[in-house]
């Protein structure tokens, strides 16, 4: 389970403080699927960063007891200028995994071939979304953190994440951000909306979609 | 919680902060050394290059460091601690940014990039210094170390006020840029005043009490004491320079926790 307990995240900007988030609490538990809604800069990336541990909130505290994965996005948590195998090596060696097998799950996934002995930076976006989705598939979590999974790639990549995700790793929880709702309509089985540093949950998908309409209406 | 539990967590925590400064161990190396032609032999072989230069400049110019050690083992002995205490501030200051993508990674955390950088640095200037003692003693130009346990000595204590100066630098850096600008000048500047090319015997009377003040001076000294014996007099204030590191020490790991809570990953 990951318990968020009463976070607020503020970033100092030129002449003063932003709060990002403020004030939230949210439990997930193993196998829940939470999706979030929310405008650009809304604090989607920041929430999940959060719950990853790889930033600390600016107050209040998060506890997980199950195993979380880091923010799965296109293009983080990777080296540009280390190629793409040492990348699979770094990796393997932080999380103590045989590389070996990885570094073949990781050829056949993205189909990068001799690719993969070049430095990342070279790569395209959509190959480097292949390499950032393979590796993260090669260490298994309870739970995974998706942060924009669909915005890069063609079909045939779709699908494959798609397989990947959500049919050999159904059983797990899930914190899934998108600008589509239908991704999360889809996916998840609770909904949030988050505006104004609030998070506000709803049950349905039609009632989160609407508030999140009428957030992004509200604006113009 | 009991001891035996806290005790298993410490062990299991300290096995994860292992991993992973192995593994940004591994990282800096192919960074920094590729896997071109000599690849990371250059971790060496560039000390080397630097400490050779010097010696033969400085036995070339017959340069006057006040006394009558031979030149060769008074410059390696000299510009290899220089590079040892100013070499792991110099790739310590700016090392969290190129990292940061590495730190979605919850398990990656500042400390553990410093770490990985001051164990390549250091390794690098001890197997230089090391190596070219070995066959300046070879090839004659050099006698063997008098007490080879106090250059350890020695050496340790340059290292470890290498190691807490770069840790604080580092993390101080990471709040403003006016440690990089400063450092750069400041580093050339002590060069010449950290004992690296004279004995503290030669300096006039009254200027030996003030020279000591600058932590590595004492370091350099002890090192000397252990190569040459009796042929020097050395002059050193042990409980200063481990008052130093300390110092710098608990500073540099307190700057480190605010840097840790501070940071965004990319």
């Amino acid at each position: 389970m990951i318990k968020v307990e009463h976070v607020s995240k503020v970033y100092p900007i030129r002449g003063g403080n932003r709060r990002v988030l403020d004030n939230i609490s949210f439990t997930l538990g193993r196998g829940e699927k939470l999706g979030i809604l929310g405008r650009n800069g809304a604090g989607k990336s920041t929430l999940i960063r959060l719950v990853s541990g790889a930033e600390r909130p600016t107050s209040g505290n998060i506890a997980r007891s199950m195993s979380v994965s880091w923010p799965l996005a296109f293009g983080g948590a990777f080296q540009t200028s280390l190629t793409g195998l040492d990348n699979v090596r770094f990796i393997s060696r932080i999380y103590r995994q045989d590389y070996k097998k990885n570094i073949d799950f990781v050829a056949e996934f993205t189909e990068l071939g001799l690719y993969l002995k070049e430095p990342v930076r070279s790569y395209s976006q959509g190959m480097r979304a292949r390499l950032a989705f393979a590796i993260s598939m090669i260490i298994e979590f309870d739970c995974y953190l998706i942060d924009e999974i669909s915005a890069v790639g063609d079909a045939k990549f779709h699908e494959k994440c798609e397989a990947e995700l959500f049919n050999k790793r159904g059983d797990r929880a899930m914190l899934i951000i998108a600008h589509d709702p239908n991704y999360v309509r889809h996916h998840c089985q609770k909904f949030a909306v988050l505006h104004d540093g609030k998070m506000s949950f709803f049950q349905d998908f039609d009632q989160a979609n609407n508030k999140h309409h009428h957030n992004l209406q509200m604006s113009f | 919680m009991t001891s035996t539990s806290r005790l298993a967590t410490f062990g299991k925590s300290a096995a994860i902060q292992g991993r992973v400064i192995y593994a940004l161990l591994m990282r800096e190396i192919l960074t920094r050394y590729g896997r071109h032609n000599i690849g990371f032999l250059w971790l060496f072989v560039e000390p080397m290059l630097f400490t050779t230069g010097v010696t033969i400049l400085w036995s070339v110019f017959k340069a006057n460091h006040g006394s009558s050690l031979p030149i060769v083992a008074f410059a390696l002995t000299g510009y290899s601690s220089v590079l040892l205490w100013r070499n792991m501030p110099n790739r310590c200051i700016g090392a969290i940014e190129p990292n940061l993508a590495l730190m979605y990674h919850r398990n990656v955390r500042p400390i553990d990039v410093f770490c990985a950088r001051l164990l390549l640095e250091a390794g690098g200037a001890t197997v230089s210094f090391i190596t070219l003692s070995l066959f300046y003693i070879y090839i004659g130009w050099l006698d063997p170390p008098d007490d080879v346990l106090i250059v350890v000595e020695g050496w340790l204590l340059i290292a470890w006020f290498g190691a807490s100066l770069a840790m604080f630098l580092g993390a101080l850096g990471e709040k403003t840029e006016l440690v990089d600008r400063f450092w750069h000048p400041a580093s050339y500047l002590m060069f010449p005043l950290s004992g690296a090319a004279f004995m503290v015997d030669a300096l006039p009377h009254a200027a030996q009490k003030y020279i000591l003040y600058i932590p590595m001076v004492n370091g350099v000294e002890i090192i000397r004491m252990g190569y040459f014996g009796d042929q020097v007099r050395v002059h050193y204030d042990l409980p200063y320079l481990l008052g130093c590191c300390t110092v710098l020490t608990l500073l540099a790991l307190s700057q480190i926790t605010v840097i840790s809570r501070e940071i965004t990953p990319e």
